[in-house]
Protein backbone atom coordinates (compact mmCIF):
# COMPACT_ATOMS: atom_id res chain seq x y z
CA UNK A 1 0.00 0.00 0.00
CA UNK A 2 1.62 3.34 -0.70
CA UNK A 3 1.96 5.65 1.95
CA UNK A 4 3.77 8.96 1.14
CA UNK A 5 5.87 9.46 4.56
CA UNK A 6 7.01 13.62 5.04
CA UNK A 7 9.01 13.60 8.75
CA UNK A 8 9.90 16.63 8.60
CA UNK A 9 8.86 19.65 10.68
CA UNK A 10 6.19 21.47 9.35
CA UNK A 11 6.07 25.10 9.79
CA UNK A 12 3.02 27.57 9.80
CA UNK A 13 2.82 29.55 6.90
CA UNK A 14 1.22 32.88 6.21
CA UNK A 15 -2.23 32.17 3.93
CA UNK A 16 -4.10 34.97 2.20
CA UNK A 17 -7.67 34.44 0.61
CA UNK A 18 -7.65 35.22 -3.02
CA UNK A 19 -11.43 34.32 -3.69
CA UNK A 20 -14.01 33.07 -1.18
CA UNK A 21 -17.10 31.24 -3.44
CA UNK A 22 -20.02 29.89 -2.37
CA UNK A 23 -20.82 26.34 -2.77
CA UNK A 24 -24.26 26.26 -1.00
CA UNK A 25 -26.36 28.17 1.72
CA UNK A 26 -23.79 27.07 4.52
CA UNK A 27 -20.45 25.64 2.50
CA UNK A 28 -17.74 28.14 1.03
CA UNK A 29 -14.62 27.31 -0.92
CA UNK A 30 -11.68 29.78 0.21
CA UNK A 31 -8.86 29.36 -2.58
CA UNK A 32 -5.65 30.66 -0.81
CA UNK A 33 -2.43 31.40 -1.96
CA UNK A 34 -0.03 30.13 0.40
CA UNK A 35 3.75 30.96 -0.37
CA UNK A 36 6.31 27.73 0.67
CA UNK A 37 3.22 25.79 0.50
CA UNK A 38 5.45 21.93 0.20
CA UNK A 39 2.35 20.63 -1.85
CA UNK A 40 0.39 18.21 -1.07
CA UNK A 41 -1.35 14.87 -2.27
CA UNK A 42 -5.01 14.29 -2.86
CA UNK A 43 -6.88 13.69 0.12
CA UNK A 44 -4.65 15.30 2.61
CA UNK A 45 -5.71 17.75 5.38
CA UNK A 46 -4.39 21.09 6.86
CA UNK A 47 -4.43 22.95 9.84
CA UNK A 48 -5.98 26.45 9.74
CA UNK A 49 -5.10 28.74 12.63
CA UNK A 50 -7.09 31.81 13.54
CA UNK A 51 -5.72 34.68 15.31
CA UNK A 52 -7.51 37.66 16.96
CA UNK A 53 -6.14 40.70 17.75
CA UNK A 54 -5.25 39.88 21.16
CA UNK A 55 -3.51 36.86 20.52
CA UNK A 56 -6.02 34.79 20.77
CA UNK A 57 -5.66 31.93 18.57
CA UNK A 58 -7.34 28.93 17.84
CA UNK A 59 -7.08 25.75 15.48
CA UNK A 60 -9.12 23.39 13.25
CA UNK A 61 -8.08 20.67 10.39
CA UNK A 62 -9.77 20.81 7.06
CA UNK A 63 -9.18 18.73 4.15
CA UNK A 64 -7.41 19.98 1.28
CA UNK A 65 -9.96 19.75 -2.01
CA UNK A 66 -7.45 21.56 -4.54
CA UNK A 67 -5.96 18.91 -7.14
CA UNK A 68 -2.45 17.51 -5.71
CA UNK A 69 0.49 20.22 -6.24
CA UNK A 70 2.92 18.22 -4.95
CA UNK A 71 5.83 19.24 -8.34
CA UNK A 72 2.71 21.10 -9.45
CA UNK A 73 2.70 24.73 -11.50
CA UNK A 74 0.68 26.30 -9.02
CA UNK A 75 2.12 25.06 -6.00
CA UNK A 76 1.55 28.29 -3.52
CA UNK A 77 -2.19 27.51 -3.92
CA UNK A 78 -4.19 25.87 -1.27
CA UNK A 79 -8.66 25.18 -1.54
CA UNK A 80 -10.66 23.89 1.40
CA UNK A 81 -14.37 23.74 1.64
CA UNK A 82 -16.04 24.63 5.12
CA UNK A 83 -19.25 23.76 6.23
CA UNK A 84 -20.90 26.40 8.62
CA UNK A 85 -21.85 24.90 11.57
CA UNK A 86 -24.67 27.56 13.54
CA UNK A 87 -22.63 27.04 16.80
CA UNK A 88 -18.91 26.86 15.84
CA UNK A 89 -16.04 29.15 16.53
CA UNK A 90 -14.13 28.82 13.39
CA UNK A 91 -16.46 28.26 10.69
CA UNK A 92 -18.97 30.86 10.95
CA UNK A 93 -15.76 33.11 10.39
CA UNK A 94 -14.10 31.45 7.40
CA UNK A 95 -17.87 30.77 5.45
CA UNK A 96 -19.01 34.49 6.58
CA UNK A 97 -15.88 36.97 7.79
CA UNK A 98 -13.39 35.79 5.70
CA UNK A 99 -12.51 37.34 2.10
CA UNK A 100 -10.02 38.13 -0.15
CA UNK A 101 -7.35 39.57 1.18
CA UNK A 102 -7.72 38.32 4.72
CA UNK A 103 -5.11 36.03 6.45
CA UNK A 104 -4.64 33.50 8.75
CA UNK A 105 -1.99 30.84 9.42
CA UNK A 106 -1.66 27.63 8.19
CA UNK A 107 0.44 23.83 8.75
CA UNK A 108 0.26 20.78 6.43
CA UNK A 109 0.05 18.94 4.72
CA UNK A 110 -1.34 16.02 7.25
CA UNK A 111 -1.59 12.56 6.73
CA UNK A 112 -0.62 9.56 4.40
CA UNK A 113 -2.46 7.23 4.78
CA UNK A 114 -6.54 8.56 3.59
CA UNK A 115 -4.21 10.17 0.10
CA UNK A 116 -4.31 8.70 -3.90
CA UNK A 117 -1.64 8.93 -5.12
CA UNK A 118 -2.72 9.38 -8.85
CA UNK A 119 -0.81 6.33 -9.86
CA UNK A 120 -2.42 3.67 -8.26
CA UNK A 121 -4.02 0.95 -11.33
CA UNK A 122 -6.96 0.40 -9.40
CA UNK A 123 -10.59 2.03 -10.08
CA UNK A 124 -11.02 4.28 -7.76
CA UNK A 125 -14.09 4.34 -5.55
CA UNK A 126 -15.31 7.33 -3.44
CA UNK A 127 -18.22 7.72 -0.71
CA UNK A 128 -18.88 11.14 0.86
CA UNK A 129 -21.38 11.93 2.88
CA UNK A 130 -22.14 15.67 3.19
CA UNK A 131 -18.94 17.87 3.31
CA UNK A 132 -16.92 14.71 2.93
CA UNK A 133 -16.90 15.31 -0.13
CA UNK A 134 -13.77 17.36 -0.13
CA UNK A 135 -11.21 15.27 0.24
CA UNK A 136 -12.60 13.04 -2.29
CA UNK A 137 -12.98 16.10 -4.99
CA UNK A 138 -9.38 16.58 -4.63
CA UNK A 139 -8.85 13.05 -5.76
CA UNK A 140 -11.48 13.85 -8.67
CA UNK A 141 -9.60 16.80 -9.95
CA UNK A 142 -6.19 15.13 -9.32
CA UNK A 143 -7.24 12.07 -11.53
CA UNK A 144 -8.26 14.27 -14.52
CA UNK A 145 -4.98 16.49 -13.96
CA UNK A 146 -2.97 13.30 -14.08
CA UNK A 147 -5.00 12.17 -16.95
CA UNK A 148 -5.53 8.70 -15.46
CA UNK A 149 -7.21 6.84 -17.35
CA UNK A 150 -8.78 4.51 -14.16
CA UNK A 151 -12.44 4.61 -13.61
CA UNK A 152 -14.13 6.95 -11.20
CA UNK A 153 -16.95 6.19 -9.38
CA UNK A 154 -18.46 8.76 -6.53
CA UNK A 155 -21.48 8.01 -4.06
CA UNK A 156 -22.51 11.22 -2.58
CA UNK A 157 -24.93 11.04 0.51
CA UNK A 158 -26.53 14.31 1.12
CA UNK A 159 -29.75 15.84 2.59
CA UNK A 160 -31.48 17.48 -0.72
CA UNK A 161 -29.92 18.43 -3.99
CA UNK A 162 -29.38 22.21 -2.58
CA UNK A 163 -26.66 20.79 -0.13
CA UNK A 164 -24.92 19.37 -2.90
CA UNK A 165 -21.24 21.34 -3.14
CA UNK A 166 -19.17 21.45 -6.47
CA UNK A 167 -22.77 20.36 -8.14
CA UNK A 168 -22.24 21.76 -11.54
CA UNK A 169 -18.49 20.55 -11.42
CA UNK A 170 -19.10 16.93 -10.91
CA UNK A 171 -21.53 17.34 -13.36
CA UNK A 172 -18.93 18.61 -16.20
CA UNK A 173 -16.88 16.08 -15.11
CA UNK A 174 -18.80 13.00 -15.43
CA UNK A 175 -20.06 14.58 -19.16
CA UNK A 176 -15.95 14.28 -20.18
CA UNK A 177 -14.08 12.17 -17.49
CA UNK A 178 -14.35 8.17 -16.76
CA UNK A 179 -16.32 9.38 -14.15
CA UNK A 180 -19.50 8.58 -12.87
CA UNK A 181 -21.60 10.09 -10.01
CA UNK A 182 -24.43 8.93 -7.90
CA UNK A 183 -26.35 11.81 -5.54
CA UNK A 184 -28.38 9.81 -2.36
CA UNK A 185 -30.35 12.83 -1.14
CA UNK A 186 -31.32 11.88 2.47
CA UNK A 187 -34.11 13.90 2.42
CA UNK A 188 -36.38 13.68 -0.52
CA UNK A 189 -40.57 14.28 -0.70
CA UNK A 190 -40.78 15.58 -4.11
CA UNK A 191 -41.92 12.77 -5.70
CA UNK A 192 -39.14 11.08 -8.46
CA UNK A 193 -35.36 12.24 -7.94
CA UNK A 194 -33.61 13.44 -10.41
CA UNK A 195 -32.11 10.87 -12.76
CA UNK A 196 -28.77 9.04 -11.73
CA UNK A 197 -29.49 9.72 -8.13
CA UNK A 198 -31.19 7.92 -5.41
CA UNK A 199 -32.82 9.06 -2.40
CA UNK A 200 -33.29 7.47 1.30
CA UNK A 201 -30.02 5.85 3.02
CA UNK A 202 -27.45 4.13 0.99
CA UNK A 203 -27.69 0.59 1.09
CA UNK A 204 -26.81 -2.97 -0.11
CA UNK A 205 -28.06 -2.19 -3.58
CA UNK A 206 -26.78 1.48 -3.56
CA UNK A 207 -23.55 -0.42 -3.06
CA UNK A 208 -24.17 -2.95 -5.77
CA UNK A 209 -25.37 -0.13 -8.57
CA UNK A 210 -23.27 2.82 -8.11
CA UNK A 211 -20.40 0.36 -6.83
CA UNK A 212 -17.64 -1.71 -8.58
CA UNK A 213 -18.21 -5.24 -7.63
CA UNK A 214 -15.25 -6.75 -5.31
CA UNK A 215 -13.99 -8.80 -8.46
CA UNK A 216 -12.43 -5.50 -9.97
CA UNK A 217 -10.36 -5.00 -7.17
CA UNK A 218 -11.22 -1.35 -6.16
CA UNK A 219 -9.42 0.96 -3.71
CA UNK A 220 -11.73 2.69 -1.57
CA UNK A 221 -12.35 6.18 0.25
CA UNK A 222 -15.12 7.27 2.44
CA UNK A 223 -14.99 10.61 4.14
CA UNK A 224 -18.21 12.04 5.99
CA UNK A 225 -19.90 12.12 9.32
CA UNK A 226 -19.21 8.70 11.19
CA UNK A 227 -22.31 7.07 11.30
CA UNK A 228 -22.24 7.70 7.64
CA UNK A 229 -18.60 6.21 7.47
CA UNK A 230 -19.20 3.23 9.61
CA UNK A 231 -22.53 2.04 7.70
CA UNK A 232 -20.80 2.72 4.16
CA UNK A 233 -17.81 0.46 5.41
CA UNK A 234 -20.18 -2.45 6.74
CA UNK A 235 -22.06 -2.51 3.46
CA UNK A 236 -19.02 -2.23 1.46
CA UNK A 237 -17.38 -5.61 3.70
CA UNK A 238 -21.04 -7.09 3.61
CA UNK A 239 -20.42 -6.81 -0.28
CA UNK A 240 -17.24 -8.64 -0.24
CA UNK A 241 -14.97 -5.58 -0.56
CA UNK A 242 -11.93 -6.30 2.23
CA UNK A 243 -11.36 -4.25 4.87
CA UNK A 244 -7.61 -3.39 3.99
CA UNK A 245 -9.21 -1.26 0.65
CA UNK A 246 -11.17 0.84 2.59
CA UNK A 247 -9.97 3.80 3.23
CA UNK A 248 -11.78 6.46 6.05
CA UNK A 249 -11.92 9.64 7.13
CA UNK A 250 -14.34 10.73 9.67
CA UNK A 251 -15.04 13.92 11.17
CA UNK A 252 -17.37 14.66 14.24
CA UNK A 253 -18.45 18.13 15.06
CA UNK A 254 -15.24 20.25 14.17
CA UNK A 255 -16.65 23.66 15.30
CA UNK B 1 5.07 34.62 12.76
CA UNK B 2 2.60 36.82 13.96
CA UNK B 3 -0.36 36.77 11.32
CA UNK B 4 -3.94 38.79 12.54
CA UNK B 5 -7.06 37.43 11.44
CA UNK B 6 -9.20 40.93 10.45
CA UNK B 7 -12.67 40.76 12.08
CA UNK B 8 -11.63 37.03 14.05
CA UNK B 9 -12.83 37.59 17.40
CA UNK B 10 -13.08 33.71 18.78
CA UNK B 11 -14.85 32.23 22.01
CA UNK B 12 -12.14 32.28 24.34
CA UNK B 13 -12.67 29.35 25.70
CA UNK B 14 -9.51 29.14 27.63
CA UNK B 15 -9.85 26.50 30.27
CA UNK B 16 -6.16 25.66 32.03
CA UNK B 17 -6.93 22.11 31.35
CA UNK B 18 -6.89 22.08 27.31
CA UNK B 19 -3.55 22.23 26.17
CA UNK B 20 -1.94 24.69 23.73
CA UNK B 21 -3.95 24.65 20.52
CA UNK B 22 -6.46 22.37 21.83
CA UNK B 23 -10.78 23.39 21.64
CA UNK B 24 -13.29 21.79 24.04
CA UNK B 25 -15.58 19.04 22.46
CA UNK B 26 -18.63 17.77 23.78
CA UNK B 27 -19.58 14.95 21.43
CA UNK B 28 -16.67 12.00 21.04
CA UNK B 29 -15.63 12.19 17.63
CA UNK B 30 -14.46 9.07 15.94
CA UNK B 31 -10.90 8.77 14.58
CA UNK B 32 -9.54 6.06 12.52
CA UNK B 33 -7.69 4.67 9.33
CA UNK B 34 -10.06 2.19 8.12
CA UNK B 35 -13.37 0.01 9.19
CA UNK B 36 -13.59 -0.30 12.39
CA UNK B 37 -13.02 -4.31 12.82
CA UNK B 38 -15.54 -6.67 14.17
CA UNK B 39 -13.77 -8.07 17.58
CA UNK B 40 -15.43 -11.02 19.38
CA UNK B 41 -15.05 -11.60 23.40
CA UNK B 42 -15.10 -15.17 22.80
CA UNK B 43 -11.95 -15.34 20.77
CA UNK B 44 -10.73 -12.31 21.96
CA UNK B 45 -6.94 -12.49 23.03
CA UNK B 46 -4.71 -9.51 24.65
CA UNK B 47 -0.92 -10.65 24.96
CA UNK B 48 2.28 -8.84 26.01
CA UNK B 49 5.59 -10.14 24.51
CA UNK B 50 8.88 -9.18 26.05
CA UNK B 51 12.33 -8.78 23.80
CA UNK B 52 13.53 -12.24 24.68
CA UNK B 53 9.74 -13.58 23.40
CA UNK B 54 8.27 -14.27 26.19
CA UNK B 55 4.86 -13.91 26.41
CA UNK B 56 1.77 -13.70 28.65
CA UNK B 57 -1.48 -14.04 27.14
CA UNK B 58 -5.42 -13.11 28.60
CA UNK B 59 -8.46 -14.20 27.41
CA UNK B 60 -11.58 -11.80 27.91
CA UNK B 61 -12.90 -14.21 30.90
CA UNK B 62 -9.26 -13.69 32.64
CA UNK B 63 -8.53 -10.35 31.71
CA UNK B 64 -12.33 -9.13 33.14
CA UNK B 65 -11.21 -11.03 36.39
CA UNK B 66 -8.07 -8.73 36.98
CA UNK B 67 -8.73 -6.20 39.43
CA UNK B 68 -10.34 -3.18 37.88
CA UNK B 69 -10.31 1.07 37.73
CA UNK B 70 -12.77 3.21 37.68
CA UNK B 71 -10.64 5.93 36.14
CA UNK B 72 -11.86 10.05 35.34
CA UNK B 73 -9.61 11.75 32.87
CA UNK B 74 -9.14 14.31 30.06
CA UNK B 75 -8.66 13.21 26.83
CA UNK B 76 -6.78 15.07 23.73
CA UNK B 77 -6.84 14.24 20.01
CA UNK B 78 -4.44 15.41 17.60
CA UNK B 79 -7.02 16.70 15.71
CA UNK B 80 -7.54 19.79 18.40
CA UNK B 81 -10.43 18.69 20.63
CA UNK B 82 -10.16 17.51 23.95
CA UNK B 83 -12.94 15.91 26.15
CA UNK B 84 -12.60 16.73 30.09
CA UNK B 85 -13.74 14.43 32.86
CA UNK B 86 -14.47 11.23 30.71
CA UNK B 87 -15.29 8.05 32.74
CA UNK B 88 -13.66 4.73 31.91
CA UNK B 89 -13.04 1.28 33.53
CA UNK B 90 -10.02 -0.53 32.69
CA UNK B 91 -6.98 -2.82 34.13
CA UNK B 92 -4.03 -1.22 35.09
CA UNK B 93 -0.96 -1.59 33.08
CA UNK B 94 0.95 -1.44 36.61
CA UNK B 95 -1.56 -5.00 37.05
CA UNK B 96 -0.85 -6.63 33.43
CA UNK B 97 3.16 -6.01 33.78
CA UNK B 98 3.40 -7.26 37.25
CA UNK B 99 5.99 -10.10 37.33
CA UNK B 100 6.83 -9.91 33.92
CA UNK B 101 10.59 -9.45 33.67
CA UNK B 102 11.91 -6.87 30.79
CA UNK B 103 14.69 -4.59 30.34
CA UNK B 104 12.71 -2.89 28.05
CA UNK B 105 12.38 0.79 26.86
CA UNK B 106 9.94 1.01 24.19
CA UNK B 107 6.24 -0.71 23.52
CA UNK B 108 4.60 -1.30 20.64
CA UNK B 109 1.10 -1.60 20.84
CA UNK B 110 -0.90 -4.12 18.12
CA UNK B 111 -4.57 -4.10 17.58
CA UNK B 112 -6.67 -5.68 15.64
CA UNK B 113 -7.29 -4.68 12.01
CA UNK B 114 -3.49 -3.97 11.55
CA UNK B 115 -3.23 -0.79 13.49
CA UNK B 116 0.37 -0.33 15.71
CA UNK B 117 1.68 2.93 17.55
CA UNK B 118 5.03 3.07 19.50
CA UNK B 119 5.01 4.38 23.37
CA UNK B 120 7.84 4.46 25.65
CA UNK B 121 7.24 1.97 28.83
CA UNK B 122 7.47 4.25 31.23
CA UNK B 123 4.46 6.06 29.99
CA UNK B 124 2.48 3.02 30.99
CA UNK B 125 3.98 2.40 33.87
CA UNK B 126 3.04 4.49 37.73
CA UNK B 127 -0.73 4.46 37.19
CA UNK B 128 -0.52 6.24 34.00
CA UNK B 129 -2.30 3.42 31.58
CA UNK B 130 -4.69 1.08 31.08
CA UNK B 131 -6.36 -1.38 28.54
CA UNK B 132 -10.29 0.05 29.28
CA UNK B 133 -13.25 -1.93 28.75
CA UNK B 134 -15.77 0.54 29.97
CA UNK B 135 -16.67 4.04 28.89
CA UNK B 136 -19.38 6.23 30.69
CA UNK B 137 -20.28 3.12 32.69
CA UNK B 138 -21.28 1.04 29.77
CA UNK B 139 -19.44 -1.89 27.73
CA UNK B 140 -17.15 -0.10 25.12
CA UNK B 141 -18.49 0.66 21.99
CA UNK B 142 -17.09 -1.06 18.84
CA UNK B 143 -16.14 2.24 17.10
CA UNK B 144 -14.82 3.89 20.40
CA UNK B 145 -12.22 0.92 20.31
CA UNK B 146 -14.26 -2.24 22.02
CA UNK B 147 -14.49 -4.55 23.64
CA UNK B 148 -10.87 -3.19 24.79
CA UNK B 149 -8.64 -0.71 23.93
CA UNK B 150 -5.49 0.80 25.52
CA UNK B 151 -6.04 4.33 27.47
CA UNK B 152 -2.47 6.77 28.18
CA UNK B 153 -4.48 9.79 28.22
CA UNK B 154 -1.36 11.82 28.93
CA UNK B 155 -0.23 11.62 25.32
CA UNK B 156 -2.31 12.36 22.34
CA UNK B 157 -5.11 9.88 21.62
CA UNK B 158 -3.87 8.31 18.63
CA UNK B 159 -1.41 6.63 21.21
CA UNK B 160 -4.91 4.86 23.08
CA UNK B 161 -4.71 2.34 20.39
CA UNK B 162 -8.41 1.08 19.81
CA UNK B 163 -9.01 -2.56 19.58
CA UNK B 164 -5.75 -3.65 21.50
CA UNK B 165 -4.69 -7.52 21.20
CA UNK B 166 -1.20 -7.07 22.41
CA UNK B 167 2.17 -5.12 23.25
CA UNK B 168 5.63 -5.78 22.52
CA UNK B 169 8.06 -4.35 24.74
CA UNK B 170 10.85 -3.56 22.47
CA UNK B 171 14.72 -2.48 23.72
CA UNK B 172 14.75 0.27 20.74
CA UNK B 173 11.83 2.16 19.87
CA UNK B 174 10.20 1.91 16.36
CA UNK B 175 7.48 4.01 14.96
CA UNK B 176 3.61 2.55 14.67
CA UNK B 177 1.16 3.71 11.80
CA UNK B 178 0.56 7.09 12.45
CA UNK B 179 3.84 8.16 13.37
CA UNK B 180 5.47 6.48 10.26
CA UNK B 181 3.08 8.64 8.91
CA UNK B 182 4.64 11.59 10.02
CA UNK B 183 3.37 11.95 13.89
CA UNK B 184 5.31 13.05 16.67
CA UNK B 185 6.87 9.66 18.22
CA UNK B 186 5.65 10.68 21.85
CA UNK B 187 3.02 13.00 21.44
CA UNK B 188 2.59 15.12 24.78
CA UNK B 189 -0.14 17.53 23.63
CA UNK B 190 1.40 19.79 26.83
CA UNK B 191 4.20 20.60 24.74
CA UNK B 192 1.95 20.17 21.46
CA UNK B 193 3.93 17.19 20.02
CA UNK B 194 1.51 16.55 17.16
CA UNK B 195 3.83 16.18 14.07
CA UNK B 196 7.84 15.13 13.66
CA UNK B 197 9.94 17.81 14.61
CA UNK B 198 7.30 19.66 16.81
Amino acid sequence: MARTAVPRRLNWLAATVKEAKDETATARTLILDVPGWPGHVAGQHVTVKLTAEDGYSTQRDYSIANAATAGAQDGDRLEITVQRLADGEVSPYLTGVAGPGDQFEVRGPIGGWFAWPGDDPRPLLLLAGGSGIAPLMSMIRTHDQVKSQVPVRLIYSVRTPADVIYADELSERERDSPLMVTNVYTRWWAGDPPPGSRTGRIDASVIAEAGFPPEWNPLIFACGPSGFVETASALLIGSGHPPFTIKTERFGPSS
Amino acid sequence: MNVVSRGFGGRRRDDPKLPPGQYLERGFPVLQAGPTPPVNTATWKFTITTETGDSTRWDWKQFTALPAEDITTDIHCVTQWSKLGTHWRGVSLDTLLDGIQTNAGYVMARSYGGYTTNVPLPDLRDGKAWIAYEYDGKRLPPEHGGPARLLVPHLYFWKSAKWVTGLDLMTHDKRGFWEELGYHDYGDPWREQRYQGD
